[in-house]
């Protein structure tokens, strides 16, 4: 380090020595990293310093070869990938790889077998698109969107998918200044320059002068985790990667730079719309064990032959690593993000239910595992093994049936629980609550009437809604009407609770004003079906805005009204939801009560964490007690101000709840969203009263679970309701080894109560495979599954670790995986050379979105309520909605093709990809935006607004007019396709380009830095890259 | 003055008050020596449709500590327009208003004829009165109806002005709030969790507002009308909808009927506490049945425990009974401090907790009725009754009284007895001897009709060698303040005077002026009162005694000869009376169950005399071909094959048909005209029966029965036994009818007696 000759900021000089011996004691750079919740079998390391990450203090990119691969067990991978190292400096050499047959896709190493003909050499040249840039002495070289056309395909081997692997190569020369944003691109420079110099080019030997200007930064070669060692004084430097600094505007406007050719690094547009040209409407089958489904951004007809519809599951490799010490090693995460009531398209086939009459599913009698297509028919068909425990069972008599010549069952194809991955069991009475068969679900509006609200025009916005919406409650498909059961509450300081029987003249109010015991204060006539007591419901409704018209209460209470909520249902021995609408922080005396806390001195300190954790303990029995009592909570919020969030909305997140946040609410501008938010709810497929449990084959097991749910158990995961937006997140750890011709069997079991009062078992089954190859792990990785785990294991993190500590481990955890395969996997190549796989090329892009979240940036700008909010939301999101949320679309929608019905390709988060003539949508499921040029066509304005320039263009509107114009027509469509299937409503915000509004704009573009302090993807990729060197040395 | 009869009645009718003894013996020694205590029984609101009230404020007695009401017994110096205080002997002047009086210019409260007179005075505002219904919601569908339907009467029955609120209760307890348009609000409470009046008001929005809350919002100047006037509105503003309310009650939807009385009535205290503290008000508790949840809880909810029993007391085994207890008299007390009044309905077929909340009712003068339904006319003529109005169109209700006794220097003030609680005011002229509630001159009578009468005793303080001159007089002056049903204040004054008499020299004056009646009830308040506390038997044995001692002191008799024993005319009643009191329901607990003890004590405790003594000894009429209808003894003997009897016991009217008029009457001879005499002769006791009925409150069990009938046993318990299956001499003759009992009869009763009290070693 000293030899960087830029340690002149007097607070490192100390720390250098410390830094050193660091280096000295920890020794091999792929040691374990983790916190705890990633599972890591050696604990200890969760607290230490991380000694994987640190950045040793060694010369980067030393010229030492890499040593030997490892020998053995990864033979294959020494066949496959070119072996030798490479001397540093040199220019990388790519081996060349065929290109799988639909030649869409990007090369991929091929097997064993394979790379015998594609030497080094001769392939490199000629068919890897090098990107090497002198200038920017970085070269980043992917097999991406070469035409070779692959040869393995004539390999007898199956079990050789395609891997796919990317390649860059970082070559920093000294004469090139230090990536885009200087604040953040410290390491990366640092790196760069490191390598510069192993590489022998003539180093400037200047220091870096935007890293003198800035003392606070970490000079030398790459960051330091363990820099909490050094003492809070440094805590403003101690960011352990790129986007944590603190970085100015100022900064921003800095001298240009120049810039990496951001199209020569790996493409998320590029990946999808990859896989949509390969696999896009499509039928995929889940006829294979293992198999590695099309990307969520694809749209494919999915066929269940056997296992369950990525809808349902989604695993983050589809080939589990054989034994632990692989898994350890390569430090992918195993993991399935179940999302069982996922609505499928009319055109795939709706679940079947199946029923085995008074005796009630078959189970193993080990395990209890539900009869699927794993479990072994034998003896003729009078005995079946559970794939899960091998146990071998009797077939019940009723169920008997013989087998064919091939062993399997003759009634194969007319058994849904012998051919499908996914189906429902009807439930017995054992089933149920005390034995005793369900009743209908009930829901219970909670409306807060305290000034505010009623001021706002929201009591009467909402009661105005239930009139129309209470016909739209979710019904079975065969029934004519709902069962569910409406019940209604108003609230401020006290409960007020309503009778609306049928048989009542008018409703009658009861107040129930002992908040501290709160209670319910009738049985009869609380809960009601909406069709027979809708005179008095509608006479109810109308009411009650005029009721508390002149009303002057502000203060709320919120523990009290869930307690209350849930003593209803209790009382009626039904599960539900609660809907209830708040606005305020509840500072009346009563329990739960709260306080602002809202402390922005927190931020980058070890008491961060609390700001996600509730205020008081109470929150969390009642959450429990919820649970229990099948009571889920649905929170709409209207804050105008800090409303403590991470307590509200403890008890929602516990009950598989939705949480939805409406800031500074605005009758007009605001009313759409939240309306057609609520009414989604409303009519969302839900199921009651849950409790999920995951089984696996012999070998691992279920270790960790994130979501909406609460565990009162390891292995029990309950969720008072679950709908279809809910994603519970899954996590394996091996028990043992694993057996590569059984592969890893997961049954995902939901047991609940429908909408119409039955109970039910929804039945996920999903095999995978099992490797002892690293490189089938590699090569079956699916990186938005991935990037779900990341994000809601590095969220549920937060709560019990500082978030420096959180965003080191997402670090070091990509350069890890990447590390390890470029150690196992990839041919030996320059230390210089980036090589990601390719089911992981587009990993560091993704993760360093997460990294830029709000929740992980603790910036005193951003709201604590916000980042509590996206947390939560975050939690339970499933796949596709992560994908969005982290890494936005953008929309380009001044040169549409009017006449088609296509929604236009997507392009890059990237400011880069704006222009001053164009429009652009982006969305990220949470918010839309409408950029607008400044010079759009004013056809486009004309279209879009029937305002004749951009002028006159008011940013105000949330709504785009109806206009019967094509561009209208068409930008609505496109609106709402982006719209249809997501959980929250989408506000359109309008922003011209250089108006004030663009700056909450321009954090959407994930790629570039963010004025909140985020890294640029290609700084990010610099700072891994050089993780990866040093976890290489 | 010819007869004392005459002159006790003279006295009850004009003041209301009966004294034990009319002449008094004048030493503490002499006093004790005659046995009955020299007490009275006042009845201090006693109807006077000829006594004009008077408009002006009282004339007081300066001295502080005495404040006597000028009376027709003071010394007045009309010259110098002065007065001496009959009680202290100060002299006062009077006050400038009456500087035009003389001999011949009297004010109305000098003038002997206006011993008691009642004065209309303007203090403090006036509020309407206020009627809190308390209504029980876990009723049979039949009898909530019936509830409902009398309640819903009721409101007719109402002064217009009157503020009524309705609290109802099961599980959980509803204050409905009346002043909605368009949705029936209520506040409810939990039936488990007792509550604070401080927490009650603030759950109720009662307590006022620490800030403004809304700026910009204009602050109500009259907040305590506007805010008590959610629950309690005036009857007129909101009879439609509090029609439609009750109407609309529902029965207690919980599937197990729990009622949670205790905390109701406490919410129903602590509203009006905090709303209208002294003020008349009534809490109206309708209820059907014991309470089995929460604070107050008599019996639990599971049916297979019954509800506590004599029996179970005795063995404390009534695990809810003290704690309940405990509970109702701290709101009955808090109540009574408020000025308020709790009444009880009591309508089931079993025990309804009365043992419990008796407190409630006794200590703030409320009414308690008992009854086996809702839905029967004893309940709904009982409680329309309770809205009667007087003579002068009043209604026959007043409340908050304040009862102050004075008295002459020679006598204290050692207690009373009624539906009245202690205010706790020590004075000179309080005896440290208790009888009954005492330690003070004055208590609070929170509800009261002009039948209410209390029980004062006395005590003679004058020592024997401190003569009373000849011709000196004790006096005692009653002052009630109380605030009439027209809301008025008011303030009755009674001031009495008797003569004292040297018991040894003068001991046939005292006997011949001793009130036999009055002592009989004053005696058996007192064991009434005692029995409250003690074992049944040693009040028993403590009446005897006293009875015995009487009739040591003033029979006539010769030294252990029993047959020569004789009382004087005045005192010769008395012993039967003691005899009727011993079997009477007051003090026997055998075949009554511990509500019904409760509810017979209630009434014995307020009634008059008159009534108390049909309490005492029912009355028995006998209606025959032999003659009009004559009052016969109250004995087997007049049970006869060819009388209808009528008895009244206050409690019961027993119409009872003798054998031969039950065969007549089945074998129709009522129908055919040619007996029509006979079809009259059944009808005189239904028609006397009614007059009864007609004025009774609370209305009395009627019952019809016959010779044999299972209903018969309500007379035969009462008659005395003079023919018994044990006494079989008088089988088989035309004398009356046997009964089949181990008690002893009167006979037997008054040879004891005789005994005992000419033995010498006694």
């Amino acid at each position: 380090m000293s030899q960087q000759g830029y340690v002149t900021a007097p607070p490192f000089s100390q720390s250098q020595p410390r830094m050193g011996g660091f280096s000295a004691g920890f020794g091999p750079p792929n040691s374990s990293l983790h916190y705890g919740h990633y599972g890591d079998p050696n604990s200890s390391h969760a607290a230490a310093p991380q000694p994987g990450l640190s950045k040793s203090t060694v010369p980067l990119g030393s010229s030492a070869p890499l040593g030997p691969l490892p020998p053995g067990t990864h033979q294959v991978s020494q066949n496959n990938f070119q072996s030798g190292p490479s001397a540093a400096g040199q220019q990388p050499h790519r081996f060349q790889s065929p290109l799988p047959p639909n030649n869409t896709g990007p090369s991929y190493p091929p097997g064993s077998h394979q790379s015998q003909p594609a030497s080094p050499n001769t392939v490199s040249t000629s068919c890897t698109t090098q990107l090497a840039n002198q200038l920017n002495s970085m070269q980043i070289n992917s097999y991406g969107p070469g035409a070779i056309q692959s040869s393995h395909t004539s390999s007898g081997h199956p079990q050789q998918l395609p891997l796919m692997q990317h390649q860059m190569t970082l070559q920093p020369g000294p004469q090139i200044p230090p990536p885009a944003n200087n604040f953040s691109g410290l390491c990366a420079q640092s790196s760069l320059s490191s390598i510069a110099r192993q590489d022998g080019i003539p180093g400037s030997g200047l220091p870096n002068p935007n890293l003198q200007q800035l003392p606070g930064q970490t000079p030398g070669p790459g960051y330091h985790p363990q820099q909490a060692n050094y003492g809070p004084q440094m805590a403003g430097s101690q960011l352990s990667y790129p986007g944590a600094f603190p970085g100015g505007p100022a900064q921003l406007s800095g001298p240009p730079q120049k810039k990496l050719d951001p199209d020569s690094i790996p493409s998320p547009i590029q990946v999808i719309e990859n896989d949509k040209a390969s696999r896009g409407g499509q039928m995929y089958a889940t006829n294979t064990r293992g198999q590695v489904p099309p990307l969520v951004t694809t749209d494919c007809l999915i066929q269940d032959q056997g296992h369950a519809s990525p809808r349902y599951i989604r695993c983050t490799t589809y080939c589990f690593p054989s034994s632990s010490d692989m898994a350890k090693q390569a430090r992918i995460p195993l993991a399935a993000v179940i999302q069982p009531f996922a609505i499928v398209p009319s055109n795939e086939t709706p679940l079947y239910v199946v029923n085995h009459g008074e005796t009630g599913p078959i189970r193993c009698n080990r395990c209890k595992a539900y009869m699927c297509p794993f479990m072994q028919f034998i003896e003729g068909g009078r005995r079946y093994q559970c794939g899960f425990c091998n146990c071998i069972n009797e077939v019940p008599p009723f169920f008997f049936q013989h087998l064919d010549h091939i062993g399997r069952r003759v009634d194969h194809y007319e058994r849904p629980e012998l051919s499908l991955g996914s189906y429902e069991y009807v439930a017995t009475l054992d089933y149920c609550r005390n034995n005793k068969p369900p009743n209908p679900p009930a829901y219970i509006f909670m409306i807060d009437v305290s000034y505010r609200n009623i001021n706002s025009g929201l009591v009467k916005l909402i009661c105005d809604e239930l009139k129309t919406l209470l016909d739209k409650l979710p019904r079975e498909e065969q029934e004519e009407s709902s069962a569910i059961r409406v019940g209604f509450v108003t609230y401020n300081k006290v409960l007020h609770f309503f009778n609306v029987k049928s048989n009542l003249a008018q409703p009658q109010m009861m107040v129930v004003s002992d908040v501290g015991e709160v209670f319910v204060p009738l049985l009869d006539g609380f809960l009601v079906n909406f069709q027979e007591s809708r005179s008095v419901v509608n006479n109810l409704l109308d009411q009650i805005p005029e009721m508390f018209a002149d009303t002057n209460e502000s203060e709320t209470i919120f523990a009290p009204v869930i307690q209350a909520g849930m003593e209803a249902l209790k009382a009626a021995e039904c599960a539900g939801k609660l809907f209830i609408f708040h606005s305020s922080l509840p500072t009346a005396e009563a329990p739960g009560k709260l306080r602002n806390r809202d402390d922005k001195k927190l931020l980058s300190t070890d008491k961060e964490k609390t700001l996600f954790q509730p205020q008081v303990n109470s929150y969390e029995s009642l959450a429990r007690d919820c649970v229990a009592n099948g009571c889920c909570v649905n929170l709409f919020l209207f804050p105008n101000q800090y409303v403590d969030i991470a307590s509200l909305g403890l008890v929602t997140m516990y009950t598989g709840g939705t949480l939805y946040k409406y800031n500074n609410f605005q009758l007009n501008s605001d009313s759409p969203q939240f309306l057609t938010d609520l009414r989604r709810d409303i009519e969302k497929k839900t199921g009651f009263d849950a409790i999920m449990r995951v089984r696996t084959s012999t070998g691992f097991r279920a270790t960790d679970f994130f979501g909406a749910i609460y565990m009162n158990n390891t292995t029990d995961v309950e969720m008072a309701a679950v709908d279809c937006d809910k994603a519970v997140t899954v996590e394996f750890k091996h028990d043992d080894k694993l057996n590569e011709d059984s592969g890893a069997l997961i049954q995902c079991a939901v047991l609940y109560t429908s909408v119409s009062g039955q109970r039910r078992l929804r039945i996920h089954n999903i095999g995978l495979n099992c490797s002892t190859q690293l490189a089938d792990v590699y090569k079956t990785c699916e990186t938005d599954a991935l990037i779900n785990f990341f994000a809601k294991s590095a969220f549920k993190a937060i709560l019990s670790q500082p978030l420096k500590v959180v965003r080191e481990i997402l670090v070091s955890q990509t350069a890890h995986m990447l590390a390890c395969y470029r150690k196992n996997c990839a041919s030996p190549s320059a230390v210089s050379q980036l090589i990601l796989p390719d089911a992981m090329k587009v990993l560091p892009v993704y993760m360093n979105c997460l990294l830029k979240s709000t929740v992980l940036t603790g910036r005193p700008e951003i709201p604590t309520d916000e980042r509590a909010y996206h947390r939560q939301l975050v939690m339970s999101m499933g796949v596709a909605d992560t994908q969005l949320f982290f890494y936005p679309q953008l929309l380009p929608i001044h040169n549409l093709d009017l006449k088609s019905d296509a929604v236009p390709a997507a392009v890059r988060c990237s400011e880069e990809r704006l222009s001053e003539g164009g429009a652009f949508i982006l969305a990220n499921g949470l918010s839309m935006f409408l950029w607008l040029g400044v010079s759009t066509p004013p056809e486009l304005i004309q279209g879009l607004f029937n305002v004749p320039s951009f002028a006159h263009i008011s940013a105000e509107a949330t709504l785009l007019p109806d206009l019967a114009n094509p561009y209208s027509k068409k930008i609505k469509s496109i609106v709402e396709h982006i719209q249809s299937q997501k959980p929250y409503t989408m506000k359109l915000m309008i922003v011209k380009q250089r108006e004030q509004p663009e700056m909450l704009f321009r954090q959407f573009l994930v790629e570039d830095k963010s004025i909140h302090g985020g890294a640029s993807y290609v700084d990010f990729l610099c700072c891994v890259h050089k993780e990866i060197c040093q976890l290489l040395n | 003055m010819a007869t004392y009869l005459e002159f006790i009645q003279q006295n009850e009718e004009r003041d209301g008050v009966r004294f034990s003894w009319n002449v008094w013996p004048s030493s503490r020694l002499e006093a004790t020596r005659m046995v009955v205590p020299l007490a009275c029984l006042l009845t201090p609101l006693r109807e006077r449709p000829d006594l004009p009230p008077v408009q002006y404020e009282p004339v007081l007695c300066s001295r502080p500590t005495c404040k006597a009401v000028l009376n027709p017994l003071c010394q007045v110096d009309y010259r110098a327009k002065l007065w001496a205080c009959n009680f202290c002997f100060q002299r006062n002047q009077f006050p400038p208003a009456y500087a035009g009086i003389s001999e011949v210019n009297q004010p109305a409260e000098l003038m002997p004829q206006f011993s008691t007179i009642e004065y209309i005075v303007q203090r403090g505002p006036q509020t309407p009165l206020i009627f809190l219904y308390v209504v029980d919601t876990c009723l049979e569908e039949e009898d909530l109806q019936a509830l409902k339907e009398s309640l819903q009467m009721s409101l007719s029955l109402l002064p217009a002005d009157a503020l009524v609120g309705l609290i109802t209760f099961g599980r959980m307890i509803q204050v409905h709030e009346l002043s909605c348009e368009g949705i029936s609000k209520s506040y409810v409470f939990r039936g488990t969790k007792d509550l604070t009046a401080k927490q009650i008001q603030d759950m109720l929005g009662l307590s006022r507002p620490a800030v403004p809350i809304q700026q910009g919002r204009p602050l109500q100047a009259p907040e305590q009308p506007v805010i008590s006037s959610r629950f309690l509105q005036p009857v007129h503003k909101i009879d439609m909808n509090l029609t439609d309310l009750l109407g609309e009650l529902q029965r207690d939807p919980w599937p197990r009927p729990l009622r949670s009385t205790g905390v109701a009535l406490s919410i129903a205290v602590g509203l009006l506490e905090g709303t209208f503290p002294n003020t008349g008000a009534r809490i109206m508790l309708f209820t059907g049945g014991p309470p089995t949840q929460g604070p107050g809880m008599v019996v639990g909810d599971e049916l297979k425990t019954p509800i506590r029993s004599w029996h179970d007391i005795e063995k404390d085994n009534a695990r809810f009974m003290k704690k309940a207890t405990k509970h109702y008299e701290t709101l009955a007390n808090r109540t009574a401090t408020n000025g308020h009044c709790i009444d009880i309905y009591a309508c089931a077929l079993d025990q309804t907790g009365l043992l419990e909340m008796k407190c409630c009712a006794n200590l703030t003068g409320g009414h308690m009725v008992m009854g086996d339904s809702f839905n029967t006319s004893l309940f709904k003529q009982t409680f329309q009754r309770v809205f009667n109005k007087g003579l002068n169109g009043e209604f026959r209700m007043a409340f908050g009284a304040n009862l102050e006794v004075k008295t002459s220097r020679e006598l204290k003030i050692a207690g009373a007895i009624g539906p009245c609680v202690s205010l706790n005011v020590k004075g000179p002229c309080v005896s440290e001897n208790e009888l009954g509630i005492g330690g003070t001159s004055q208590w609070k009578i929170c509800g009261l009709d002009p039948c209410t009468t209390l029980a004062i005793y006395f005590e003679v303080v004058n020592q024997h060698n401190a003569p009373i001159p000849q011709g000196g007089r004790g006096a005692v002056q009653f002052v009630t303040q109380y605030q009439h049903s027209s809301t008025q204040k008011r303030i009755r004054v009674t001031t009495i005077a008797r003569n004292w008499a040297d018991a040894q020299s003068q001991l046939q004056h005292i006997e011949a002026a001793f009130d036999q009646e009055a002592a009989a009830v004053l005696m058996a308040r007192l064991g009434v009162y005692r029995a409250e506390s003690e074992e049944g038997p040693d009040v028993l044995r403590w009446l005897d005694r006293q009875l015995i001692r009487l009739c040591q002191k003033f029979g006539q008799y010769n030294k252990d000869d029993p047959n020569s024993f004789r009382l004087s005319e005045s005192f010769s009643l008395y012993p039967q009376f003691m005899f009727h009191l011993r079997r009477s329901p007051f003090l026997q607990v055998f075949n009554n169950s511990p509500d019904e003890s409760s509810y017979y004590r209630h009434h014995f405790a307020r009634q008059d005399l008159t009534q108390s003594l049909i309490m005492i000894q029912p009355i028995l009429y006998a209606y025959s071909f032999h003659g009009p209808p004559e009052p016969v003894l109250l004995d087997s003997s007049s049970i006869l094959p060819d009388r209808i009897l009528l008895m009244d016991t206050f409690f019961q009217i027993v119409i009872y048909l003798g054998e031969t008029i039950a065969q007549w009457q089945k074998a129709g001879y009522q129908d055919m005209p040619e007996y029509e005499n006979f079809k009259h002769l059944l009808q005189a006791p239904l028609d006397d029966a009614q007059e009864i009925l007609q004025t009774r409150f609370p209305m009395p069990r009627y019952v019809h029965t016959e010779h044999g009938g299972s209903q018969a046993r309500f007379l035969l318990s009462k008659v005395n036994p003079s023919q018994t299956h044990n006494n079989l001499y008088a089988w088989g003759q035309e004398s009356g009818a046997p009964i089949l009992t181990d008690d002893v009869s009167l006979q037997v009763f008054m040879d004891h007696l005789k005994k005992l009290a000419v033995s010498s070693a006694a």
